[in-house]
């Protein structure tokens, strides 16, 4: 940044493996951090809330789950749709069966349900790589969303197969439901995603983390330094499919308010997997870069042309919003194929030596 | 201000435009979101009706200057029949004072129900959306009138029954229902099963999957059970490809009815020759023989306003669009008349809503007589009950080829009834005692 570490002299092991080494950094995210959690609920209207910032938070999470598993572990995934409705399902059948039970601890435990599923569906992974691995999770995919729709028992027999967020309090705050204002839930989205997002970040500077790279890069070389693949890779699809339910379990109880198995299609895997892609693979920000274009993008496209008063029919401001969403995609591609969070990382070191670079 | 300066100024006023958006809306203006579909697999669907609408719309502010003087605007926001977009939607235009809003999917009808009575703006989900909504007393902001899928399905198995020549002689007979794998398509399940236990019918329930462009094994499994009818819930491109199938294996076309979704020109051309005989259930005539049509011709279409093409006027969805229209505008001149002239609040269209009753005599004032059925609303009962026709496909349009048949209330309502303490005890409502509503 336009700011160096010049003078701040670290002094024990912890303050030189900070996740910000920098002060300057530090107080910045902090800042961050601390305004996302205050400004929004205080100044942003129920659109940008609850169309906007709570469905980038969500998508945010999941994106980070998939990253922990296809960016840092290298096992390629198109289950994530599959894997969120697992944690949707898992979180509706806890609640109404136990009533009681805190939302929190509810999503939570939904996650543990689909942190299981996934263990048992990253079992392939341990013959199978690649390309191949992708078609073995893009089974998952469709068998657990066709298991919700074929079993009523997972929507409480209701005859339309649609599950419905009941009202739950956090606190004595409704925070899901129809009665729960969008602020509330903004805010149990965002503190949900700060506290993962910080978890992930530290498993992956972490051993834990160090042994997926490792076998990402080269499994062999791995496999002879000690690195058990069985129990690294599991654990990669355990960990990811756990953000993964998080996140699903969030996006019907805080986002939709309610769901069908149409919500959790193979689109939704597609669009987790282009958001790591684009935002960066093997990548904490990335993952956040990447919900914010391909939830953001779209969204600006549409309200662009009202905003300077041209008043398009519809159709063609869909058309004209895809081929431009989709044009963009590829230039950023082209640009730097290691995605958004890399063109960051360039731009901070710009900025290192601005104004007198070399 | 430098190039680079006004273009990064320009982007800031973007972003931040929705922000400070939300502008109320004029004194003599009544403001109709309006989710659509125009692009995507469900587009051959959602393109007449949203053109329907339009025009009707465009009827009543060209021809009578608006509703008593206020007049109706509109925005149409692209959903894609998608429910993420769908919400996306509908959040950023009810801030605009939204009289009623028309969700078109019953998948954004799910998700706008618990909304309704938060944000005070009712749903008009005209013969789709939740069943159970029909029950007035638990779903006071939720109306679904003339008529529900539960009645649709129970009116078809009348029809099925008045051509096998009786009840009586539905027995044994066999009956396939293809549908949409979606709260949609699922709707009428519950139903036709109540309906095969009491009949005896053999009933078989084959469910596509979104969005219903691969039907191969479907229609070999209807060819293999070798049906005597066949009801189909389908929607957007599901009803083409279905209607091909089915006419390449040979199936009987005069013995498979779609419901009223899977019954447009959109449906039936691509088959071709293939289709002929098809039928289709509706709640209203198809054609452009009334008065609305010559009236939409001379003050919208004349006029270069028009959304459609004029040939294809007429088409059973486009019609479908015009008479949702015209039962929001009614329900708006219902609510004026108790509130007096002037645009009415949420709560106040939801009071017209309710006492709406549009009878034949109106409907000839309105140019309707014939086109659709008197429909009346009561606290109790937001649905109506309302008769179906069926009407077949010639090759070239479409005929009507029966009466009005009436569902089978008895059976419907109770189970209506009962589903709706369960989909209100889902929400935490409570029962409302319609004989204290004013």
């Amino acid at each position: 940044m336009i700011y160096r570490e010049a003078g701040q002299f670290k002094t024990t092991y912890s303050s030189d493996q900070a996740i910000f080494p920098i002060v300057q950094d530090k107080w910045l995210a902090g800042a961050l951090v601390v305004a996302a959690f205050l400004v929004p609920p205080l100044v942003a209207d129920e659109y940008w809330l609850q169309a906007v910032l709570i469905p980038f938070l969500i998508y945010a999470l999941a994106a980070i789950g998939l990253n922990l598993l296809t960016g840092y572990a290298g096992q390629l995934s198109l289950g994530t749709g599959g894997f969120m409705a697992v944690g949707a399902y898992a979180a509706f059948k806890l609640t109404t069966a136990f009533p009681a039970l805190n939302i929190l601890v509810v999503i939570v435990l939904a996650g543990v349900i689909a942190a299981l599923v996934g263990v048992v569906f990253g079992i392939p992974s341990l013959r199978i790589k690649g390309f191949y691995l992708a078609v073995a999770t893009l089974a998952a995919q469709f068998f657990l969303v066709w298991l919700f729709n074929k079993v009523p028992w997972f929507v409480n027999y209701a005859a339309s197969g649609t599950i419905t967020a009941p009202p739950r309090t956090v606190l004595g705050v409704m925070v899901t439901g129809p009665q729960s204002t969008a602020g509330a839930r903004y805010v149990v989205a965002l503190g949900i995603v700060a506290l993962f997002a910080l978890t992930a970040k530290n498993l992956v500077r972490g051993r834990i983390g160090r042994s997926w790279m490792a076998i990402r890069d080269r499994d062999i070389a791995a496999e002879i330094i000690g690195v058990r693949p069985l129990r690294t890779k599991l654990l990669a699809f355990a960990i990811s499919s756990f953000y993964c339910g998080v996140a699903g379990a969030e996006f019907v109880f805080l986002y939709l308010g309610s769901a069908e198995t149409l919500a959790f299609d193979i689109t939704l895997s597609f669009l987790v997997l282009f958001m790591i892609i684009i935002g960066g693979l093997g990548s904490i920000l990335g993952s956040f870069l990447g919900a914010a274009f391909i939830v953001l993008v779209p969204i600006f496209l549409t309200n662009a042309p009202h905003m300077v008063g041209l008043a398009l029919p519809v159709a063609l401001q869909k058309q004209i919003e895809l081929m431009v969403f989709g044009a963009l995609i590829i230039f950023f591609l082209i640009v730097e194929p290691h995605g958004l969070a890399r063109l960051w990382q360039i731009g901070k070191e710009k900025l290192r030596l601005w104004p007198f670079p070399h | 201000m430098t190039f680079r300066a006004s273009v990064a100024a320009l982007a800031l006023a973007l972003a931040l435009g929705p922000l400070v958006a939300g502008v109320a809306a004029q004194s003599r203006e009544v403001f109709i979101p309006l989710l659509v579909y125009r692009t995507g697999p469900y587009a051959p669907s959602g393109i007449p009706i949203a053109n329907g609408f339009v025009d009707y719309f465009n009827l009543i502010n060209e021809r009578d200057g608006g509703i008593n003087g206020v007049k109706l605007v509109w925005e149409e926001c692209e959903t894609q029949y998608d429910t993420k977009q769908g919400v996306e939607c509908y959040e950023r235009l009810k801030g605009k004072a939204a009289a009623v809003v028309n969700p078109y999917s019953t998948g954004i009808t799910y998700q706008l129900i618990p909304k309704a009575p938060v944000d005070q703006v009712p749903i008009l989900s005209m013969g789709y959306g939740m069943s159970a909504s029909s029950d007035g007393r638990w779903f006071p902001w939720v109306f679904n009138f003339p008529t529900n899928y539960w009645s649709q399905a129970s009116a078809v198995v009348r029809y099925i029954a008045q051509q096998e020549g009786g009840l009586d002689k539905l027995k044994g007979k066999k009956i396939v229902h293809v549908f949409h794998n979606s709260p949609y398509g699922k709707e009428a399940n519950p139903t036709l099963e109540t309906l095969a236990k009491q009949y005896a019918f053999e009933l078989t329930l084959l469910a596509v999957d979104h969005p219903g462009q691969e039907q191969g094994a479907t229609w070999l499994q209807v060819r293999r059970i070798n049906p005597d009818w066949i009801f189909m819930s389908g929607w957007g491109v599901m009803n083409q490809v279905a209607v091909k199938e089915a006419a390449s294996k040979g199936i009987k076309m005069d013995r498979f009815i779609g419901n009223w979704w899977s019954a447009n020109d959109s449906d039936v051309v691509p088959a071709g020759e293939g289709a002929k005989g098809y039928k289709g259930s509706t709640f209203h005539a198809p054609g452009t023989t009334f008065k609305v049509h010559q009236e939409i011709v001379k003050h919208v279409y004349d006029k270069g306003k028009g959304a459609a093409k004029k040939e294809s006027m007429g088409e059973p969805l486009y019609n479908r669009g015009i008479v949702n229209a015209a039962f929001v505008a009614e329900a708006l001149r219902t609510a004026m008349a108790k509130y007096g002239n002037k645009p009415p609040t949420g709560e106040q269209v939801r009071w017209g809503f309710e006492h709406l009753n549009l009878t034949d005599k109106r409907l000839d004032e309105m140019g309707m007589k014939g086109f659709t059925h008197a429909v009346k609303v009561t606290c109790e009962d937001h649905e109506g009950s309302g008769p179906i026709l069926v009407q077949q496909w010639d090759g070239k349009k479409w005929n009507v080829v029966s009466d009005w048949i009436a569902p089978m209330r008895e059976i419907v309502r109770p189970k209506i009834e009962e589903a709706a303490v369960q989909e209100g005890g889902k929400l935490q409502y409570t029962m409302r005692d319609c004989s204290k509503e004013k």
